[in-house]
């Protein structure tokens, strides 16, 4: 167990948990969990299935309400939990989900064009215009995720891999303060695998980054601190070595 | 039955000898009282109808009845009263001979103002106290409590001397009370007991009665009143919830019955079946053709009529069920709004069929001879249809839930609920139990068709009543847990039954589907959902 | 594509030949009925004007069920509600124009006021007497419905079955609420012996046809509101809503104001659709309130074809040209049996409607005849323009 040896409004955190519990009829998803994530950092997240990985995400993202415990964004600027999706989103927290999940009916093009960073009013939308700037955002970051030969392809007949590659465009679209990323490398092969920790890494030079993780190969790729979450709460905390090599992980989670 | 005759008959007897015993007592007042009806004045016809009354005659009722009826004859030239019965037959009142004679020239109806009119009503019903038939005395002692005739008072008196049955005694004390209450001479302490018995009859004529006493009585009388007042209002108040409380009962279990296959196919499947109502529709058609076999090869079995119908309505329904689920709404699973749209088509379709086997107009379910009548309990009236469709409700009911958690069936139900993919990996058939699911829901609602058979009309348009009254129940209540469908279902009626009142049937109608809408933006998953941890969407 | 101008992407080829159509319709079917003789195998009988009149109404109501179910995936059950509010207010209208040439010659009250003994104007009929304030209230009435109604159950999220439900109840709740004479609304018998709109006689030829060229230009003028939407980025973040709404939130779009807005603009044309029905009806009664009425507009959508538009005015005018066609001959009786088929078979065997079938196996020409691609996802499974994505299960 790591204490945390800052309080909410000292922090230089940009994400800030502390003691964070929810439960679910009775079981406990998150207990008690604590962490933080500087600015500019990656981090790896591991654990067993039920650890609370996605409860996490969900705590995060404003989709699920802590029970107890406080969630702070920015130097504790922000208190998450009294926030909704929509101001979280907008306060710069890009998310993507497990399951793939880019607007299927849109092209790539159009994909990108709602990610991008812009007024997201009713009014804004209806009367917007796309501007030679913008046209070159979407191509950077295209450029990003080696997917402009597709701009004007439907999302929905993308591959697997691409799809996962576009949602992490459009989190860059978004040009979010903080990425959450949830098992970017599912389903990938293994070339894809590790052109995708690439990837992270070249995002991670700009931006605060948060990946869920399963695939090992993959996190010992990225090459960060790593967490290890189990029955809700952090079982272990440190480089890759480290935690592989802590007896409780090994027990619980990696198998011997 | 023997008994009862028994006591019939010497009712009748005691009856009999005492009516003798008055006539002897009093010979002539009868005839002596005639001729004043012949003088064609008010004061003169009433002063008749006291003495009529009053002579114990066997002749009076009848002449009496005639008068309240308009048939009562005079001819002042003759000094004649005659009787004319209903086909046009003149009686002599006198001597209650048919009257062979030539009618006398003037004869003219004997006039009645409002005055006489209620005297003549008073008059009958002192009479009819000494009725041989229990129920006629019984009525009669009613009629003097609502009238407070003072004239009955010795009649009355007598009836009550004479009185066997302890229900008609009761009765004709409370009548002796109002009497003694309205009756300035009256002492205080027979007024204050007069108001023990008024209070412990307790209805909203003691409280009128009570009401209407004069402000100047001595104290006593008038504390007693207050606090009988004041104890009959508690107790009105309180049958007056008890009643509202049984009417949503009944209509909270029709809803239920309603609702429950619903909850299985929606609650438990997730499948939005539009055409549910149309089961119901399907399983009261059962009940009528059932009941047409019936009265046509084999009358004598009607009482078993609903016995043999509800196996049956529930296969058919249940049958009608598979082949939607298996033909289309197993092409339809995740999606729906679709699958909402094609039964909704379904629902029209089956309206149709039965509308062109059946034709248009309401079908005639009888009643079976259990399921007819009804019985007071307190202060309210108890129907056996109503009180037989709680009880079904229930037993439906606890069965349903004993079938989900105790069979086999049932836990292959719920594995599939839970989680399809996994339940189809442990070998069970999901495609099998999707089918029988739906057929257990559409069967259920068979059933139901059986039960509102007996309080509804049975038409092609019967389900289309219920279907967004059982979405409603089903959505409150909570989807995929049948308690709070128990629970949904139970509120709705009763919260139905208490608004009407205020709001009358329509607008309390209203009152709770605005209520259920504002109540789904609450509480989108209804009052018993079950929070599972967040799947992503 | 997103680059090319608003004007460009509003009137694709399809939108423009729609509305080449209904001008070519408005035109010929007044020069048919008032120019040709009535001997001619060409006319049109009057009679056919106000039917035709009805359809095009029926076809701005399919439009706009399809601008929320086709685009944001919110299937109302309950659209039939804003039809009638909007044909009531119409009908008030109406009402007040018909003065003292009623049975009872009140100059105020409408004689089913007169026969309830009412001695004087609710205040909610004040000003109906106007025009304007009539026009004004066809919008306004619908849209704070819709505005009040979508306000609450979108920012509860109540999303799928459970909106459609609920819709459908409001327009129960309205219904048994109508047929109460004390509402206010001429009760069970509504509103009815109209004279004249605007000085005009409603019953006259001349009238007729200037109702339908009105409506034809009211339907052309919400056809190009709706293609607007569609076409412009808010109508992305439509489709975005439909196809993943929890997606579209974590990307920072207020999804239930995108859903408000589409919602309110929505029963705004419906109410129009109603108003414009209801002089050519000649009368407006709580049955278009039952929630049947409002299901089956959704049919028509389903049948032409959902998110194309087009399709939707396409399916009210198959499905209600079919409606004619059975219910006033002898196979009237055969009528619900074809409208229920209808349902069932357009869900299983015809998801994406006429006209979604017709693009889709265009499209699928023109990609056979580009080059043939690797795209292996292409499963034939995946949704496709106009079917929306599987709709979260009522069990999530």
């Amino acid at each position: 167990m790591t204490t945390v040896e800052y309080n909410a409004e000292t922090t230089s955190a940009l994400l800030y948990l502390d003691g964070i519990s929810v439960s679910f009829d009775g079981f406990k998803a998150l207990n008690e969990l604590s962490f933080v994530i500087e600015p500019g950092e990656m981090r790896a997240i591991i654990g067993p299935n039920g650890a609370g990985k996605t409860t996490m995400m969900d705590v995060i993202t404003g989709k699920t309400r802590p029970d107890t415990g406080d969630v702070f964004f920015e130097q504790g600027k922000y208190d998450l939990s009294t926030l909704d999706e929509t101001e979280i989103a907008t306060l710069g927290i890009g998310r993507k989900f497990q399951k793939p999940t880019v607007f299927e009916m849109h092209t790539v093009e159009d994909n990108l064009q709602l990610a991008l960073k812009n007024d997201r009013s009713v009014k804004a939308t209806l009367f917007w215009q796309s501007s030679a700037e913008q046209e070159a955002r979407i191509d950077q970051v295209l450029e990003t995720v080696r997917l402009k030969h597709l701009r004007s392809r439907v999302a929905g007949s993308l591959s697997h891999g691409q799809k996962q590659w576009l949602e992490i465009a459009m989190l860059l679209a978004q040009d979010p303060k903080l990425l959450l990323v949830d098992e970017p490398v599912a389903g990938m092969t293994d070339v894809e695998t590790m052109q995708t920790a690439e990837l992270l890494r070249e995002i991670n030079k700009t931006k605060t980054v948060v990946v869920v993780e399963h695939d090992m190969a993959f996190v010992r790729e990225l090459g960060v601190k790593v967490t290890c979450l189990h029955e809700g709460s952090v079982l272990a905390e440190g480089s890759i070595d480290q935690v592989s090599t802590n007896d409780r992980v090994v027990e619980v989670y990696l198998g011997r | 039955m023997r008994s009862l005759f028994e006591r019939f008959a010497i009712a009748l007897l005691v009856a009999g000898l005492f009516a003798a015993h008055a006539t002897a007592a009093r010979a002539g007042a009868y005839e002596d009282a005639l001729p004043k009806l012949t003088l064609d004045s008010f004061s003169d016809t009433a002063d008749a109808i006291d003495a009529i009354a009053g002579s114990g005659n066997p002749l009076a009722p009848p002449l009496l009845q005639a008068l309240k009826d308009q048939r009562l004859l005079f001819s002042a030239e003759a000094k004649q009263v005659l009787i004319k019965s209903a086909d046009g037959k003149l009686t002599d009142a006198a001597t209650g001979q048919p009257f062979t004679a030539a009618p006398p020239s003037d004869l003219d109806n004997v006039r009645l103002n409002n005055r006489l009119r209620n005297l003549t009503d008073a008059a009958l019903g002192s009479l009819t106290l000494m009725a041989g038939d229990a129920g006629k005395r019984y009525g009669a002692a009613q009629s003097v409590f609502k009238s407070r005739d003072a004239s009955a008072a010795a009649a009355l008196d007598k009836a009550i001397a004479a009185e066997k049955d302890a229900g008609v005694k009761k009765a004709m004390l409370e009548a002796k009370a109002a009497l003694i209450l309205t009756d300035a001479g009256a002492a205080a302490a027979d007024k204050v007991a007069a108001i023990a018995v008024i209070r412990d009859r307790g209805d909203q004529d003691s409280l009128a009665l009570l009401q209407s006493l004069p402000a100047d009585a001595p104290k006593d009388v008038i504390a007693a009143a207050a606090d009988a007042r004041a104890k009959i209002e508690r107790n009105l108040a309180l049958w007056n919830t008890v009643q509202n409380f049984w009417y949503g009962l009944s209509l909270g279990s029709v809803l239920l019955l309603a609702a429950i296959g619903l909850a299985i196919t929606f609650g438990v499947m997730g499948v939005i079946n539009m055409a549910h109502g149309e089961m119901v529709m399907l399983g009261a058609y059962v009940t009528y053709v059932v009941q047409d076999l019936i009265r046509a090869r084999y009358p004598g079995l009607f009482d078993y009529s609903l016995a043999i119908a509800l196996p049956l309505a529930f296969l058919f329904s249940a049958l009608v069920g598979i082949i939607i689920e298996r033909s289309v709404i197993r092409f339809l699973y995740g999606r729906p709004l679709e699958t909402l749209l094609a039964t909704w088509g379904i629902s029209l379709v089956l309206q149709q069929a039965v509308r062109a086997a059946f034709g248009p107009t309401n079908k005639e379910v009888g009643n079976p001879s259990w399921m007819s009548g009804a019985f007071d309990l307190g202060g309210i009236l108890i129907t056996y249809n109503r009180l037989w469709i709680i009880v079904f409700t229930a037993i439906v009911f606890v069965a349903l839930l004993a079938m989900l958690r105790f069979t086999r069936l049932g836990l292959e139900m719920r594995a599939v609920t839970q989680n399809r993919s996994m339940a189809a990996a442990v070998g069970i058939r999901t495609a099998r139990i999707d089918a029988l699911t739906f057929g257990l829901g559409s069967g259920i609602a068979g059933i139901a068709g059986v039960a509102l058979s007996q309080i509804d009309n049975v038409s092609p348009n019967l389900g289309q009543g219920y279907i967004i009254d059982s979405f409603m129940v089903v959505v409150f209540g909570g989807v995929g847990n049948l308690w709070g469908t128990l629970v949904g279902a139970l509120t709705l009626g009763i919260a139905n039954k208490f608004l009407e009142p205020f709001a009358g049937a329509v607008l309390g109608k209203i009152a709770i589907l605005v209520f259920i809408i504002l109540f789904i933006q609450k509480r989108p998953r209804g009052m018993f959902a079950l929070k599972g941890r967040a799947i992503e969407a | 594509m997103m680059t090319s101008h608003p004007l460009i992407r509003m009137l694709d080829r399809g939108a423009t030949l729609f509305l080449v159509l209904l001008a070519a319709f408005a035109i010929a079917i007044p020069v048919l009925n008032l120019l040709v003789p009535a001997s001619s195998s060409l006319h049109v009988s009057t009679y056919l004007v106000a039917l035709l009149g009805k359809y095009i109404c029926y076809g701005l109501l399919a439009l706009s069920i399809d601008l929320i179910w086709g685009y944001v995936g919110i299937l109302s059950l309950g659209h039939g509600a804003f039809f009638a509010l909007g044909g009531y207010a119409m009908g008030m209208y109406l009402m007040r124009q018909i003065g003292t040439r009623g049975v009872y010659a009140d100059p105020i009250l409408p004689d089913f006021m007169v026969f309830l003994n009412w001695k004087e104007l609710p205040f909610f009929w004040y000003g109906f007497q106007h025009f304007g304030y009539a026009m004004f209230m066809v919008l306004f009435v619908p849209g704070a419905l819709a505005f009040v109604f979508g306000w609450f159950a979108f920012r509860s999220r109540v999303t799928g079955v459970y909106l459609s439900i609920i819709t459908q109840a409001m327009t129960y709740a309205l219904l048994l609420g109508f047929f109460r004479n004390n509402f206010g609304f001429g009760g069970n018998n509504g509103l009815t012996d109209f004279k004249d709109i605007l000085g005009f006689n409603v019953q006259a030829e001349a009238t007729r046809n200037a109702l339908l060229v009105i409506s034809c230009i009211a339907l052309a003028i919400c056809f190009l509101i709706c293609r607007a939407i569609v076409t412009s980025k808010f109508g992305k973040v439509l489709v975005a809503i439909r196809d993943a709404e929890a997606r579209t939130r974590f990307m920072g779009y207020r999804v239930e104001s995108y859903k408000l807005f589409v919602f309110t603009v929505s029963a705004c044309m419906a109410g129009v659709a109603g108003a414009l029905y209801v002089p050519q009806v000649g009368i407006i009664n709580p049955s278009e309130f039952a929630p049947g009425n409002s299901i089956e507009a959704v049919i028509w959508v389903a049948v032409g074809g959902r998110g194309t538009l087009i399709g939707a005015v396409l399916g009210a005018f198959v499905v209600n040209y079919a409606k004619t066609f059975f219910t006033t001959g002898l196979l009237a009786p055969y009528w619900l049996f074809v409208l229920g088929g209808l349902f069932i078979g357009t869900t299983l065997f015809l998801p994406r409607g006429i006209v979604g079938t017709w693009t889709h196996w265009r499209a699928g020409v023109k990609e056979k005849s580009e080059a043939a691609r690797s795209a292996a996802a292409e499963d034939g499974m995946l949704p496709t323009a106009g079917a929306p994505a599987t709709q979260p299960s009522a069990a999530e």
